[in-house]
């Protein structure tokens, strides 16, 4: 019963937040909201048992995203950008009407699914023990759909270079993003040298524990991001140049190396085929390769394109 | 029989490998040399094995649908990938000039080609795609590759057309993604062949199906979606635009068929089918008159491919729809295939050759068409050529496309479509007719020179689009390898 009330309310609230965010005028209030609405919705995935997904969606979808929209709505602000004027009470009603029409519709839809289908849960239970690990979510991720995991930790690199080429071209060959200033003693600073420890091991471990319970290398990652993110606002550390060999090779190094594991795989099998008897630690060393890229590149673009010269 | 059963994963993995390295140690004329011809190797490789034993199909991981995803590739495939691969192996040839690495290394000249090589390994991840999730991942990646090229010049007003088209292609994505959760909420399933076997009247299936193929047709450029193509391609560097323009809505067009004669043949109701019809109709109009109407060269071209996509949809009402399979389907359906291709040749080129004569210009106003003919006869000429195919003049691959559809039009009593065939093949040859004009007219002030060699490559694929038109039987029966029954039969 109070399970019910909570879901009531909880589900109540995300509607209400995301309204908030898409009604909001100011821009800086909507990202806030949509910060929120991100954070209700893992609670959410939690309350539908789906740890992973919630896990994802509060260090991305939440975390991540914000950071990101909350960078960009600075940015504009330093520009000078004008929030353009919210359109007409006539385009707006349309727009609405439209929505409505688009939700009622998927509502529909959603009421005459069967609510007991379960997909497929039970293949997935079935071959889990030949996936080589024990975290389902895992076994679809890294073997059962591993060709979906390969293209979509490719599309991040597509975003890095899509992200870089926005630098202004006589910055080439520089740093990203700007440098940071830290006032010596200040919050920043101290816990700039004591979290990272700590958020390391997090981060690590939540890799780590991926292969029979939630975690992963995406979550994993995105921590290990927070916590480099959080050095370098320190003023601690400085981002390479984006011209920097070994830089390159860390943001390519995760989806190469699945990429070799696949390949290799047309030799035992077929491409992508996970032996078995290797499949786990197979999957450790794609997943250990992955977090680095993924932690690499999401800093990377939290930083944004180079915005000052090489030296 | 061995080697072709790899070509599926060859074709993505070789230039997903070439875009690492591309990244990392960007020697852009090794990679091209190396890549380019072991493509073309693959793709022999494929056709080779779908000649002879019928469409190659690979479990990925050894894992069958519905646990897994199956990589098909039947005769639609292979030409959507053979087409990619000749016209992506030409256009990075000719820009190996245009985006140098030289000692220093610049944004543009590093950032092209990875971003070209992950397009191509993207396009060919869609065309060999049967899980309509990996559609979705494998279309994602093909937005935001598009979407970093379209970006490249790095001016304001590029970047403002990369963000019109980001909002347009996420609108479509996010409308993909939802019927596509639909769809396995009510299947448990999301793999084409398994799909197909399935009934498809339920209610969550029709809202899907229509919040896909709305998504889709956002991505592909459709009238009233058009509005984000003619920036987003006319603002790319050429090479660049060659290959958004020739092959990009392709992809999403792809989908579409697939969707449509694949998954669900039986979910399409007359009235959806004639409105897809009636927007393609539209766009061909509607692009051609707002073509006729530029001035600025690659502008031009853009806006003929908002009107030549149009032509794509109207095997929906021609070739669509019905169980049971009708004389003129498989007619209509290879038109519309038949005219994906030559106008992905075609307009790879005339963009190449419009990027040369901009180059010897130095802008792009009609003016950088005068003279041409004399200054530049090869690339003039490659202008004509594929301008026969855009106007669907014989024996162009353009001509027997329309031809198929004409008579499909016909047999099916569909006379208006027929009418809209001949009106947009009138309106090509008006927007066609005012650049190609210029180029015979006198040249006035200095004008640069592209090499020979370099002015060769976009006539070599108009003449492709030619070819296609000339031996149309050997492609025509290859299509067909591996279709569902819905379109076996043959006009006779």
């Amino acid at each position: 019963m109070t399970g019910a009330i909570f879901d009531i309310v909880l589900c109540l609230l995300i509607l209400a937040v995301a309204l908030a965010a898409i009604l909001g005028r100011d821009l800086f209030g909507s990202v806030v909201f949509f910060i929120v609405y991100g954070l209700l919705v893992a609670l959410a995935w939690t309350r539908l048992g789906a740890v992973d997904v919630a896990l994802a969606e509060a260090a991305i979808g939440a975390g991540l995203t914000g950071v990101l929209l909350v960078g960009a709505v600075a940015r504009l602000r330093r520009g000078g950008v004008v929030e353009p004027t919210p359109p007409r009470p006539l385009a707006r009603g349309a727009q609405m009407g439209i929505c409505v029409l688009a939700a009622g519709l998927v509502g529909a839809a959603i009421a005459g699914l069967d609510p007991d289908a379960a997909g497929l849960t039970a293949t997935v239970a079935q071959n889990l023990e030949a996936s080589g690990v024990g975290n389902p979510v895992t076994a679809v991720l890294l073997n059962f759909r591993g060709y979906d995991t390969l293209l979509e930790t490719v599309v991040l690199l597509v975003v890095l270079i899509g992200v870089w080429s926005l630098a202004e071209d006589r910055y080439w060959g520089g740093r990203p993003g700007l440098r940071q200033h830290a006032k010596p003693g200040g919050v920043l600073a101290t816990y700039g040298r004591f979290l990272p420890p700590l958020g390391l091991l997090a981060g690590v471990y939540v890799v780590w524990a991926g292969t029979d319970q939630p975690g992963g290398a995406f979550q994993g990652g995105t921590i290990l991001a927070a916590v480099w993110l959080l050095v370098a606002m320190a003023g601690l550390v400085d981002a390479p140049p984006v011209t920097a060999r070994r830089l390159r090779l860390t943001i390519v190094a995760g989806p190469a190396l699945f990429l070799a594991v696949a390949v290799a795989g047309i030799f035992m099998g077929g491409f992508l085929h996970l032996p078995p008897e290797h499949a786990k630690q197979l999957i450790q060393t794609i997943e250990a390769g992955l977090a680095l890229s993924i932690a690499a590149t999401l800093a990377l673009l939290v930083a944004g394109p180079p915005q000052r010269g090489a030296r | 029989m061995i080697l072709p059963a790899l070509a599926p994963a060859l074709s993505v993995a070789v230039p997903l490998a070439a875009a690492f390295l591309a990244v990392v140690a960007p020697r852009p004329r090794l990679l091209v040399g190396v890549t380019v011809p072991a493509m073309l190797a693959v793709m022999a490789l494929a056709v080779l094995g779908v000649r002879q034993g019928g469409p190659l199909v690979l479990a990925v991981g050894g894992w069958e649908p519905p646990l897994g995803i199956a990589l098909v590739a039947d005769g639609l495939s292979t030409a959507f990938l053979v087409a990619t691969a000749l016209t992506i192996g030409t256009v990075l040839v000719v820009a190996l000039p245009q985006f140098p690495i030289r000692q220093n290394e610049t944004r543009a000249g590093w950032a092209f080609w990875p971003l070209a090589f992950l397009l191509w390994a993207a396009l060919n991840a869609v065309f060999l795609s049967g899980d309509l999730f990996n559609i979705y991942v494998a279309i994602e990646f093909v937005t935001l590759a598009t979407l970093a090229l379209v970006a490249l010049e790095g001016k304001a007003k590029q970047v403002e057309a990369a963000m019109r088209y980001a909002m347009f292609a996420l609108f479509g994505s996010l409308a993909y993604l939802l019927g596509v959760a639909l769809l396995y909420a009510a299947h448990g399933t999301l793999d084409i062949g398994l799909l197909a076997q399935l009934p498809a009247q339920d209610t969550a299936s029709l809202v899907a199906a229509g919040l896909i193929t709305a998504g889709l047709a956002a991505k592909t450029a459709l009238f009233p979606f058009h509005a984000w193509l003619p920036p987003a391609h006319a603002g790319a560097p050429a090479p660049a635009s060659a290959m958004l323009s020739a092959l990009v809505p392709k992809a999403s067009f792809y989908v579409l068929l697939r969707f449509w004669f694949d998954a669900m043949p039986e979910a399409a109701g007359a009235i959806a089918l004639q409105l897809l019809g009636a927007l393609g109709a539209t766009a061909i109009v509607y692009g051609s008159i707002l073509a006729v109407r530029q001035n600025r060269l690659k502008q031009l071209v853009a806006y003929s491919t908002v009107a030549q996509i149009g032509y794509l949809f109207l095997v929906f009402p021609l070739a669509g729809g019905s169980a049971e399979p009708q004389p003129w389907t498989a007619g209509a359906w290879t038109g519309s295939v038949f005219h994906a291709v030559s106008h992905a040749f075609a307009k790879a080129a005339m963009f190449l050759a419009v990027g040369h004569a901009v180059l010897a210009a130095g802008h792009d106003r009609m003016s950088a068409m005068d003279g041409l003919t004399r200054r530049m006869p090869m690339t003039a000429f490659a202008l004509g050529v594929s301008a026969v195919t855009l106007m669907g003049l014989p024996p162009s691959g353009g001509f027997t496309a329309k031809f198929l559809l004409l008579t499909a039009a016909f047999a099916s009593g569909q006379v208006l479509w027929a009418a809209i065939i001949v009106l947009g093949g009138v309106l090509a040859a008006a927007y066609l007719f005012r650049p190609l004009a210029r180029a015979f007219l006198p040249d006035r002030g200095r004008y640069g020179t592209v090499p020979r060699a370099q002015q060769a490559l976009p006539l070599a694929l108009a003449m492709l689009s030619v070819v296609l038109g000339i031996v149309s039987a050997a492609p025509y029966d290859f299509l067909q390898t591996g279709r569902p029954a819905a379109a076996e039969e043959g006009l006779e």
